[in-house]
């Protein structure tokens, strides 16, 4: 097979629950050879792997399903791979019902790879009795602090064995815990055959991954320095990512769509949700931010080059998902005159009842919208609020004290200070807090294992 | 020297890290990136932020970007999941460091 001049990965999702019209414009408003879609945040796998254990033909991003369908024929008809994290816990029995969708439609040979393995729920305690302590790597707690609340562990496998399910044939592949920048990298690696001691053209990769994972948040979605000079948000054309063998990446976006892709729209996306610049850390290599070259190539249209890159670390990071007991968030909206003070009197009242029947909260949190829930003490005193919405919110242990708390809401509308609405929603329900623990496990504990299966 | 507002000469996008905020703060143009570099330092931060974050301040330099990127632990109220904060994810704390005001030279020309 000859070698591509070059490829176009396009970002179909940010997140689960983003746009949802995008992927479809992705792929059909211009060239696209790849699209990318993530679907998994934090602790989405506990919830799916609720799901799981509920009906076994569960755990994915059931969205997904629906995109799917939505351009299963164009991306078939255009050769366009697709490649996401929306498998979730079950990325075999997403592909089941992938797979049904094909032969309702009357597709034959339809080639899906699943990439898994990352799902070590089942092996926590096989892993802390072999001395695996599985440390938070926040605090240096042993996961054993949790382990009986313990709701999900993955690990986050990277881009090569979605490389290797391109590789095989796979029209879609559908991963597990699978990092967002993975997603990206992958059809580069198979592509223009990159090696994992190829670092910098891995990092590269690995740059442009990240330019991508959040969507619309690189091509003028949530800019910052210029945001009324966006054109056309309502059309937002999602980023694409223009790979060249050497490593050089366009970022650019379909001709006819709105937003905006520049030098500065970029720059705030690489900024985005990073820590020490020199050392970012994947699976496949370390990418060093701080390399980074910018240039304005054309409308919508930035070169991103001479990126650098260093070998790996030898271990995974894993997400774990542990409950963490209760929360509950009420509202109450108060008007002129004296909307703020009215509302701090309510909050004091509240705070009052619940004391007097002697609930007791780990944290008792309350916000005042339209004067402080952004900057907190950073905010400064408005001469007159024409409104106010009373924010309060409670976490702990027991989800008596909790309840109780969603109890006392309401009633401050006819016995506490005047002029207040907004309880349209009725009591505040009890929530479980799903806690997140972050943790490393040598690459030699955790192999992907790749599967691609053809439709008959 | 005379006063000038972060927002003036630099813009911002943040995020969290567990319960670290990520700011991370770029020069609105590229003479502006050694101001920013020598006021807009982690003491400074820590101290606008106070009553906010609670841990330490980290800062790391990126001049190929006219940037420098903080990391504001203990700042989010437990973290995304754990936190009732309003802004959980710490969405608006790039602006809320962009209130933070610093002494510039007088012939400094502030635009863009």
């Amino acid at each position: 097979m000859k070698q591509k001049e070059f490829i176009r990965i396009a970002s179909g999702q940010g997140y689960w629950g983003d746009l949802p019209q995008a992927p479809y414009w992705q792929v059909s408003k211009g060239p696209t050879d790849y699209l990318v879609m993530d679907y998994l945040a934090e602790v989405t796998m506990s919830i799916l792997q609720k799901q799981k254990s509920r009906d076994p033909k569960l755990g994915y991003a059931k969205d997904l399903l629906l995109v799917i369908e939505q351009i299963l024929p164009i991306i078939l008809e255009k050769n366009i791979k697709v490649i996401t994290n929306g498998g979730g816990v079950n990325p075999q029995a997403c592909r089941d019902a992938i797979f049904e969708i094909a032969r309702k439609a009357g597709v034959k040979g339809l080639k899906i790879g699943v990439v898994y393995g990352d799902d070590i729920y089942g092996r926590i305690d096989q892993l802390l009795e072999a001395g695996h302590d599985l440390k938070n790597m926040d605090t240096g707690e042993s996961l054993r602090t949790v382990r009986d609340r313990l709701q999900s562990a993955n690990v986050y496998f990277g881009a090569f064995p979605i490389a290797d399910a391109l590789r095989q044939g796979a029209q879609i592949v559908l991963t597990g815990r699978a990092t967002d920048t993975g997603l990206t990298l992958a059809p580069m690696i198979h592509e223009f055959g990159w090696s994992e001691r190829d670092y910098d053209k891995l990092a590269a990769g690995i740059v442009a991954g990240h330019i991508l994972e959040c969507g619309g948040q690189s091509s003028g979605g949530n800019f910052l320095k210029d945001w009324r000079n966006v054109p056309d948000l309502a059309n937002i054309g999602f980023p694409i990512a223009e790979a060249h063998p050497d490593g050089t990446v366009y970022i650019t976006k379909h001709d006819g769509t709105g937003g905006l892709v520049s030098v500065d729209t970029i720059k705030e996306q690489l900024l985005y949700e990073i820590g020490d610049p020199r050392e970012y850390i994947t699976p496949e290599v370390i990418a060093d931010f701080t390399s980074i070259n910018l240039e304005q190539a054309g409308e919508n249209r930035v070169r991103v080059f001479d990126i650098k890159g260093k070998p790996a670390t030898d271990s995974y990071k894993v997400s774990m998902a542990y409950s963490d007991g209760f929360y509950a968030i009420g509202t109450l909206t108060y008007g002129w005159p004296d909307a703020l003070e009215k509302a701090q009197a309510a909050d004091k009242i509240m705070r009052q009842r619940l004391e007097d029947l002697g609930y007791k909260y780990d944290e008792f949190h309350t916000e005042f919208l339209g004067y402080n829930s952004c900057h907190g003490p950073l905010s400064p005193m408005p001469s007159e609020l024409n409104e106010v919405v009373l924010r309060v919110a409670v976490r702990g242990k027991d989800r008596e004290a909790i309840d109780a708390f969603g109890r006392q809401l309401v009633p401050l509308v006819l016995t506490g200070p005047p002029t207040v609405t907004g309880f349209g929603a009725g009591r505040p329900k009890p929530q479980d807090v799903v806690a997140y623990w972050p943790a490393l496990i040598s690459k030699e504990l955790a192999k992907p294992v790749v599967e691609v299966t053809a439709l008959k | 020297m005379k006063k000038v507002q972060l927002i003036k000469i630099a813009h911002a996008r943040s995020g969290d890290k567990g319960d670290a905020s990520n700011v991370g703060l770029i020069a609105r143009k590229a003479e502006y990136y050694p101001i920013l570099r020598e006021k807009v330092t982690p003491e400074a931060v820590k101290k606008h932020f106070a009553g906010i974050c609670r841990g330490k301040v980290d800062r790391y330099e990126l001049p190929n970007l006219c940037a420098l990127n903080f990391l504001l632990r203990e700042a989010l109220g437990g973290g995304g999941t754990v936190s009732l904060r309003n802004d959980a994810q710490g969405k608006t704390m790039s602006t809320a460091l962009l209130r933070m005001e610093i002494e510039v030279p007088d012939d400094l020309a502030i635009s863009g």
